[in-house]
């Protein structure tokens, strides 16, 4: 996947800036708040505590929902969320439902299932909406369409839509997708949101947008579904306080998300549900050196720094969340197919830097690498030439032989390794190789005595 | 064993140690010129900010700026003899029409421009969302520095739903252009009550 996105250089550096710039707009709304690392510290001190009493907020928490009316459900994985969602639709009949972002379903590959049952399913968000159509993951967490130009979306529009052909500016493109959007809100009878964060204490959970679709699907449904993975819980409400102002921030460099919606119990005549989700979760939770990727609260922040995402797109990474963050919680989903994920990383830091709950994500890149290593599941590249490595640097005369044969290669026989088995090779030039190594040099220029 | 005693028995075996929390008492914003901070920082949003000094103010500002054959709609005693009074036993989809909605905070916040709102003052949870105008009055004495003192301002909170709106619903979800209007609001004003 990232080979084909690399292909075109022009898209990849158009990428890459839009993301930087996304992350100069972070770095500019944290610098006008004095206490920001204090914030940062205060974050992840109180993930700390999430993860160390999750038994007993969830307990807190599911008892508060009943109190205030909200149904709760439990799921162990992806199924049998999947069937709780049906479940709850097909009681009411309902075969329409609008859904806003939540990459919690996407995981659960949930529409997929629900189409399949014969109940179709609408993305709200735009970005969403524009990958639904294409029938193509998000790329981004936050932003889910980043990776496509305006002229690509407005093909899709013409296709799906009736748009004009050629019609590509971003307002107009918004606005009809506005009018069609208003129309599924207002004769969809069931909405289904995801939830940033979930407070133990009240048991409210909030949901934030931009884009007001979450309360447009929610406000207008009699069947209203959150889903939530148990890692989303804080302990009280003042601690909104502390991650609202650290969320858009670190997301696109706003000063708050446009909608922090506090939903707290069912309207008059609606039925609320809420599923907490598992999935991989508890079991991330006894990994030491991997839980504190639970306290991931979901702002991108480390995809828009990250070198390696901006220059290959996050549909290269094959996880729903990708980019660093997705490299340390896929994993744990499936460490034999996402082997190769915690390598693509410069292991730079810039990730851990920027992440507003201070996940040390570069660390558990590396730790990662070494665990699959372990486990048996390292990518063949990696294995054969860590033991060729090993091997040539086993003895000074091995490494003396092996130095003479690459610079001869490099010299007579360019071809040898400048071809499409060298992946080092694929976006570069082999250089010239010197005429001499450093030991030959230094044995002919240094003083004899 | 249910699914739930399954995932509660698998989050106490794999939980580490317990480990306090911080003490977040000490994060406060500064209680000085809220009134500017708050219209610089929304009308850096997006947002449309006028300081009135009665509601009288509010509604010439109204009266010039809005089409009266359109629905306009509010929640405010003080203003319903000009507009529709929200009705709280309506199908929330009969406001699917409405241009404008006028109702009133019970507080907003400087560092972010964001005003809290509770469905008490909505009228109806979809109000604020739904209308294509919002305008939202707040009293300038109600100004809050961060969010550190609206949560203590809220405290446990009477409400079934309850949020903070900051700015007209936006999206840049299309190469990173921003466009005012997404599913929400076009625009949003806010009154500053003197």
């Amino acid at each position: 996947m990232a080979r084909a996105f690399i292909k075109d250089e022009e898209r990849v550096d158009w990428h890459d800036g839009a993301l930087w710039y996304i992350r100069e707009k972070r770095d500019i709304a944290a610098k006008q708040i004095p206490e920001w690392e204090q914030l940062r510290e205060a974050a992840s001190m109180i993930k700390s505590n999430v993860i160390s009493n999750l038994h007993d907020y969830l307990l807190q928490f599911e008892a508060n929902l009943k109190k205030n009316g909200v149904i709760v459900h439990w799921a162990d994985n992806a199924e049998e969320h999947n069937e709780i969602v049906y479940s709850i639709l097909k009681a009411k009949e309902i075969n329409h439902m609008v859904k806003s972002k939540s990459m919690l379903t996407e995981e659960c590959h949930l529409n997929e299932y629900l189409e399949e049952r014969g109940i179709e399913v609408i993305n709200s968000d735009l970005g969403e909406y524009i990958q639904q159509i294409d029938h193509e993951p998000p790329s981004h967490i936050v932003l889910p369409c980043i990776h496509k130009r305006k002229e690509e979306i407005g093909e899709l529009f013409h296709e799906h839509l009736g748009t004009e052909k050629g019609l590509s500016d971003p307002t107009l493109l918004t606005r009809v997708a506005r009018k069609h959007l208003r129309n599924i809100f207002l004769t969809r009878r069931g909405a289904l949101t995801g939830v940033n964060f979930a407070v133990a204490e009240t048991g409210e959970y909030v949901v934030c947008t931009n884009e007001g679709n979450a309360d447009m699907g929610a406000h207008l449904s009699e069947v209203q579904i959150a889903s939530m993975g148990l890692e989303k819980i804080i302990p009280q409400k003042k601690h909104l306080g502390i991650f609202l102002r650290l969320l858009a921030r670190s997301a696109t460099g706003q000063p708050i998300t446009i909608y922090s919606s506090h939903y707290k119990k069912p309207r008059k005549g609606q039925e609320m549900h809420l599923i907490l989700v598992d999935a991989g979760r508890t079991r991330q939770l006894g990994r030491a050196d991997f839980r504190d990727s639970l306290k991931c609260i979901k702002c991108g922040g480390c995809m828009n720094t990250c070198p390696v995402y901006r220059k290959s797109g996050g549909l290269s990474y094959q996880n729903t969340i990708s980019g660093p963050i997705g490299a340390i919680l896929a994993p744990n989903l499936d460490m034999k197919m996402h082997a190769d994920l915690p390598y693509a990383s410069t292991l730079c830091g810039s990730c851990s830097n920027v992440c507003p709950v201070k996940i040390n994500i570069h660390e558990q890149l590396y730790k990662w690498r070494q665990e699959i290593v372990k486990e048996g599941y390292a990518p063949t590249s990696k294995t054969l030439g860590m033991k060729t490595m090993a091997w040539t640097l086993s003895s000074p005369e091995k490494l003396t032989t092996a130095g003479k044969a690459g610079r001869w290669f490099l010299h007579n026989v360019p071809f040898v390794v400048n071809n499409k088995f060298n992946p080092w090779y694929r976006q570069r030039d082999m250089p010239e190789g010197p005429k001499e190594s450093f030991a030959e040099w230094f044995t002919k220029n240094s003083p004899k005595k | 064993m249910t699914t739930r005693e399954k995932i509660l028995q698998a989050t106490l075996n794999n939980q580490p140690p317990a480990i306090a929390l911080p003490d977040i008492s000490l994060f406060k914003g500064e209680d000085k010129d809220l009134v500017q901070k708050y219209m610089t920082v929304f009308k850096s949003i997006g947002g449309n900010c006028f300081l009135v000094d009665d509601i009288a103010g509010i509604q010439s500002i109204v009266t010039q700026n809005y089409d009266a054959a359109k629905r306009i709609v509010t929640t405010v005693p003080e203003l319903s003899s000009q507009f529709e009074l929200i009705s709280e036993e309506a199908d929330p989809h009969s406001y699917e029409n409405i241009e404008l909605a006028i109702i009133k905070a019970h507080f907003s916040v400087a560092e972010n421009g964001a005003v809290w709102l509770t469905e008490a003052v909505m009228g109806q949870r979809i109000i604020p969302y739904i209308c294509q105008h919002l305008a939202v009055i707040v009293h300038a004495d109600t100004i809050l520095p961060t969010l550190h003192e609206a949560y203590e301002k809220i405290g446990a909170g009477e409400y079934g739903f309850g949020a903070f709106i900051g700015g007209p619903s936006k999206t840049a979800d299309i190469e990173q252009a921003l466009v005012l209007g997404a599913h929400g609001p076009l625009t949003m004003t806010v009154f500053i009550l003197k």
